[in-house]
């Protein structure tokens, strides 16, 4: 028979603390059927036919993409629910079966370039990487060989409306009905952080996990700043914020909701939420448990008599907890021949430590010295326990820097390694060379120890938000934390004078040190002119004679 | 160069040379000059533009409104600074927060090598504080960066209200594409050092600071605001920065272009541009401007509170409110108006400013002489001394002429030790060395057995070591060899001319004004000096032309550029009191000028005394 698919989708909605509201949209697709093992799939229903045959075609077991435009400021939102680095990231797992990784590589970069309109060609073996621990799959397998990874940033991708577009249309009910018709750009990207990704990934069916089905999940993170100076109460409203209202679920969706994060009021008084729900759920997130308020779309009452919802809130702001974990980088120094390269992270648990895993990868433009790499914690060398490094080649691959590095409780580690800038060909420069070059952010992944004891819920009735990640441990979760990219500077020639420059230079040479060369090295004599056969013969016999030649 | 690899020709151009060799200087030395005054004459000037096609066509509107509510903020803050004796943090803190701001401070501490009698400091303590504005969507990898101090007394109040009133103003817009810092920083350059140091997380001066919490990646550009007053008459620009490093012309030109739009009244060195440059009075009006121009340059001192961030390739300027005796007034909404401009045309750059000049000087804001247009000037001068150079080098290479009994002088022909020439090298270099290093480290003990203060005794002891290195006994090569022969003194003197070339050429290359004023001076010395000279009068005028004399002169010329001029006595106050601040520009900044004059300028110029009194 045909195979079961479904389609599920949610928005949540985090009033901050710091006054911006964050809305997380999640499309969730799942597809019991087989791409591998030449299966011949060529009946879509729900699942978008360009990523079906992708997964096909290049064999491939798990892939992340994700196209942000903006930092997520940790410090000021907390975590979000799927971080993202500023600028595109693809990470992908190809099956075992792959004997090409490279090849299917370059060629799955290409295409996906074409299907989300995004600069995704420019990844090559340059700034593509195979991290030893950090991206584990997140979907069931059991092959973590990285030598089946590939992992790319691209810090310097701008993401605009012709890349919400392709990802729109791979929605069954596109932009027409259910929350998607929210997703209009002019109000999107007109926010403080944009991101949206695609995850695909092989999950169990069932608890017993005797078959899998393929997920395809899309995401999108969007922070709104409703930064009005001198006000209390902040006000939202679903109008205020995408210029539209909902009025119905999508028609293909067995389930459509939406969650307002209501923790931070327990006695509802910084809180007012209307039309008023009395449908409640609590769930774990990132360590956290959090109440919220459910709208169910598929259920005609949602929608009151005026048949559209537009939801309101009024809130508070207020000071909030500091992230457990959070990083910042930079570059050090000044000048354009060597730099330094500071990356800090904070533990800000009161008393428990954890460990980190870092990953960095640097361009080989900036060569790294790995003998100054230094990690010290509160004034004391911190020794990693493991540390995986890859020297750059020239042109042909970028330094990788994995460590996993234990940061004490409440404490800032700063890990430290100098680097020199290096000269460019003339044509490897960017048409904009003075602008500077991007090194993509370090990746931190960490389990993070839980705030409250992991809940023993079923883990059936969870929102989609709070388990993406698996976590076994039930006292931690995992986290992953992004820095920002970094903008440096290298030794650039003045192209406006290339013409200048030749002239100059050939003047030089030939004129000045020519000449120069010549006088310094041949000693200039006076020479006679030769003599006559006469006076020849006369200081012959002169010669014979014993007296000095004329 | 055919015409040097012909020996007949050869001879007869190396003749010329030698033959006319003083008055070819002297015509290089007046056309040296000449060619500098001609700089300031318009009509051989160009008139600046944009270059930076990101800043140049894209127009932008300013409406900044609120500059009576930032006027009432910078009166606020002068309660608070009055209230907590210095910087009002808290107070700093909690008003850009609530603008909507990410505040971070930065707490810094300096211990002065001596005490600074100018600004009354010397344990230096304080605190920066700065917010920044993040920008929507962009990455935290570039920044732009205001900064206003917080000054003692009642000044900069409004700066930092204007500051403030253009934070809350550019919260609530929403086109920037960089992170703007909004800077207030406390004991002016010290703070700027401090929180730059932090920025970029180096210690070049053993500065004590806190380490910054927040950054917004690579800065592209700053402006320091310096207003102390609700309405000014006119805006100043400001470009000298450490070491006489300037910002990238464009710069300049974006503050003129603005000034022109909005209608504000901008000046340069304080001194407005003048239409008639035809007129004498025109021209010399363009030629103080340059000169005011030239002074401070040459001092490698920062101007502002924007000169330290040349260091790190931010190209910075201060426009500073000067409100003098005159009509026509500007309110703070319009310098809010002036700086939105501009800040906004910084947010169009795609890259960083590079398009123009690095090198240039400015007889009036409207134009530019290029680093094209001064170099032959300074080119005239240097030409001289590689001319002696080639005289001497000459009379050294050709024998002298054959005695009528046909017997060489067998001594002049005996070519001088090497320690005939190392001796005073080495001598004069450790004199230069004890210039540098005494007077910091003496101050206690001059402290102990004279009645003075430890910034007196640090001068004093610098004008002492400068004084005593003229008398010391330099002819030390009569104890070597004898008695100083005749090839002996012209190749130090060769040795003397070559190095004073390749060190003026270096300079002039980094900082032209330095190098141009010190071989105004330095270049006729090198020239005449001779041992058979007579001795009183050359040694008086070399004594004149010595850099610490030309220090002299500077301040007073640099006192009558600015029509204030001075007293002798004043004059010589002033003096004492540059001459502290040259070494403590070097002690906290890690400005060049003190250390290349003591280490290696005062070490050339004494090759030069130990010449004259070769025999």
């Amino acid at each position: 028979g045909c195979p079961k698919d479904d389609f599920q989708e949610e928005l949540v909605i985090r009033p901050l603390h710091s006054g911006d509201i964050y809305a997380s949209f999640q499309f969730r697709t799942l597809w019991e059927t087989d791409f591998m093992r030449g299966n011949k799939v060529s009946h879509y229903r729900l699942f978008p036919k360009s990523l079906g045959q992708v997964i096909s075609k290049f064999s491939v077991r798990e892939l992340h993409i994700s196209f942000t435009q903006g930092y997520w400021r940790t410090m000021q939102w907390g975590q979000p629910f799927l971080p993202s680095p500023p600028g595109a990231e693809l990470w992908v797992w190809f099956q075992d079966s792959v004997t090409d990784v490279d090849g299917t590589w370059k060629e799955l970069t290409n295409v996906l370039s074409g299907i989300f309109c995004a600069s995704l060609n420019f990844i090559d073996s340059t700034n593509t990487v195979q991290p030893s621990a950090s991206f584990k799959p997140l979907g069931i397998g059991n092959v973590t060989d990285h030598r089946f990874l590939r992992y790319a940033t691209l810090p310097r991708e701008i993401v605009c409306t012709e890349n919400l577009t392709p990802w729109k249309k791979l929605l069954p009910c596109g932009s027409k009905a259910g929350l998607a018709v929210l997703l209009k750009s002019e109000k999107l990207f007109h926010s403080s952080f944009h991101s949206q990704a695609v995850h695909i990934r092989p999950v169990c069916q069932d608890w017993q996990c005797k078959t899998t089905s393929w997920e395809l999940r899309q995401t999108l993170n969007v922070v709104f700043d409703l930064h009005t100076p001198g006000q209390g109460k902040l006000e939202w409203s679903l109008f205020k914020m995408f210029s539209r209202t909902l009025t119905e679920a999508c028609p293909l969706a067995s389930s459509s909701k939406i969650y307002i994060d209501i923790t931070d009021d327990p006695q509802g008084e910084q809180f007012e939420v209307s039309p008023a729900t009395h449908l409640l759920s609590q769930a774990m997130v990132l360590g956290d448990r959090r109440t919220f308020s459910v709208y169910d779309l598929t259920q005609q009452i949602t929608f009151g008599t005026v048949r559209s919802l537009n939801l309101l809130i009024r809130w508070k702001s207020r000071d909030m907890l500091r992230p457990l974990l959070h990083a910042e980088r930079y570059v050090a120094g000044y000048g354009l021949q060597t730099g330094e390269i500071h990356t800090l992270m904070y533990n800000n648990h009161p008393y428990r430590s954890f460990p980190v895993l870092l990953l960095d990868s640097v361009p080989w433009y900036l060569r790294l010295y790995i003998h100054t790499l230094t990690v010290t914690s509160k004034g004391k060398d911190n020794k990693p326990s493991y540390i995986h490094y890859q020297p750059s080649k020239d042109r042909v691959r970028p330094h990788l820097l994995e460590m996993l590095v234990q940061l004490p409780p409440n404490s800032v580690t700063e890990v430290t390694v100098q680097f020199e800038r290096a000269l460019l060909k003339w044509t490897e420069y960017t048409p904009d060379p003075n602008h500077g070059f991007y090194v993509g952010s370090s990746v931190i992944s960490s389990l993070v120890p839980s705030i409250v004891a992991m809940d023993t819920n079923s883990t059936r009735e969870q929102p989609l938000f709070s388990s993406f990640f698996p976590c076994k441990e039930e006292s931690s979760y995992f986290m992953r934390v992004y820095t920002e990219p970094l903008l440096v500077n290298l030794p650039t020639p003045d192209f406006s004078m290339p013409y200048n420059v030749i002239c100059l230079t050939c003047t030089v040479v030939a004129v000045g040190y020519g000449s120069l060369y010549n006088l310094l090295t041949r000693s200039f004599q006076i020479e006679e002119p030769s003599p006559g056969l006469a006076k020849r013969i006369a200081n012959i016999i002169r010669k014979m004679r014993g007296v000095p030649p004329l | 160069m055919g015409l040097l690899s012909d020996p007949n020709r050869r001879r007869a151009l190396i003749s010329l040379l030698t033959r006319l060799n003083a008055p070819i200087c002297v015509v290089c030395y007046m056309a040296g000059v000449a060619w500098f005054m001609g700089l300031a004459f318009e009509p051989f000037t160009l008139r600046t533009y944009m270059s930076e096609n990101a800043m140049g066509s894209t127009m932008v509107e300013e409406r900044f409104p609120a500059g009576e509510r930032a006027l009432g903020t910078g009166r606020e803050f002068s309660a608070h600074k009055k209230k907590a004796g210095g910087m009002p943090v808290d107070w700093l803190v909690k008003t850009m927060q609530s603008r909507g701001l990410e505040v971070f401070t930065q707490r810094f501490s300096r211990r002065l090598p001596f005490p600074d009698e100018d600004k009354e400091r010397y344990m230096v303590k304080g605190t920066n504080v700065y917010g920044i504005l993040r920008a929507p969507r962009a990455p935290r990898t570039e920044a732009l960066v205001l900064s206003a101090p917080c000054s003692p007394g009642d000044d900069n109040n409004q700066a930092v209200g204007v500051l403030l009133g253009l934070a809350q103003y550019f919260r609530n817009q929403v086109f920037w594409a960089k992170d703007i810092i909004f800077l207030v920083n406390e004991h002016d350059l010290i703070g700027m050092q401090a929180w730059l140091e932090g920025y970029h997380h180096t210690n070049t001066t053993g500065m004590d600071w806190s380490p910054l919490q927040g950054r917004g990646g690579s800065i592209q550009a700053a402006l320091s605001l310096e207003l102390s007053s609700d309405v000014v008459t006119s805006l100043d620009l400001v470009l000298e920065g450490l070491n006489g490093q300037l910002p990238n012309l464009d710069l300049a030109n974006l503050f003129y272009a603005f000034c022109q739009k909005i209608g504000v009244l901008c000046t340069t060195q304080g001194k407005l541009q003048r239409n008639d440059w035809d007129s004498v009075s025109g021209y010399s009006h363009a030629v103080q401007t340059m000169m005011l121009m030239v002074m401070k340059q040459a001092s490698g001192r920062p101007w502002g509170d924007h000169g330290l961030f040349l260091r790190y390739h931010i190209e910075a300027a201060t426009i500073k409110g000067i409100n003098s005796f005159r009509q026509y007034k500007t309110d703070a909404t319009t310098i809010g108006r002036l700086l939105e401009g501009m800040y906004r045309k910084l947010n169009n750059l795609l890259e960083r400013l590079h398009q123009s000049y690095f090198f240039y000087l400015m007889p009036s804001l409207s134009h530019f002489v290029s680093i094209g247009y001064y170099m032959p000037a300074f080119g005239l001068l240097a030409l001289i001394l590689l001319l002696r150079a080639l005289d001497l080098w000459i009379q050294l290479a050709t024998p002298p002429p054959r005695t009528e009994d046909g017997v060489a002088d067998a001594e002049q022909m005996s070519s001088p030790g090497v320690l005939s020439v190392l001796t005073p090298l080495v001598i004069s270099h450790l004199t230069g060395v004890a210039l540098y290093t005494l007077p910091i480290h003496f101050q206690e003990i001059a402290v102990e057995h004279f009645p003075v203060s430890e910034t007196e005794a640090v001068v004093l002891t610098a004008i002492a070591v400068y004084t005593a290195g003229l008398a010391l006994p330099h002819n030390t090569h009569r104890l070597l060899t004898g008695r100083g022969t005749e090839n002996g003194w012209k190749v130090l003197k060769l040795v003397a001319v070559l190095y004073l070339a390749v060190l003026l050429g270096c300079t002039a290359l980094i900082n032209f004004s330095l190098g141009f004023i010190l071989a105004l001076t330095l270049v006729p010395v090198a020239a005449f000096v001779t041992p058979d000279v007579p001795k009183a009068l050359s040694a008086f005028i070399m004594v004149i032309l010595s850099p610490a004399c030309t220090l002299l002169f500077s301040v007073f010329l640099f006192q009558e550029l600015q029509e204030m001029p001075v007293s002798f006595l004043d004059g010589w106050m002033l003096y004492l009191s540059v001459i502290s601040q040259g070494i403590l520009d070097h002690a906290l900044y890690g400005s060049l000028v003190y250390p290349l004059v003591a280490l290696l300028v005062y070490p050339c110029w004494l090759l030069f005394w130990n010449i004259l009194f070769w025999k």
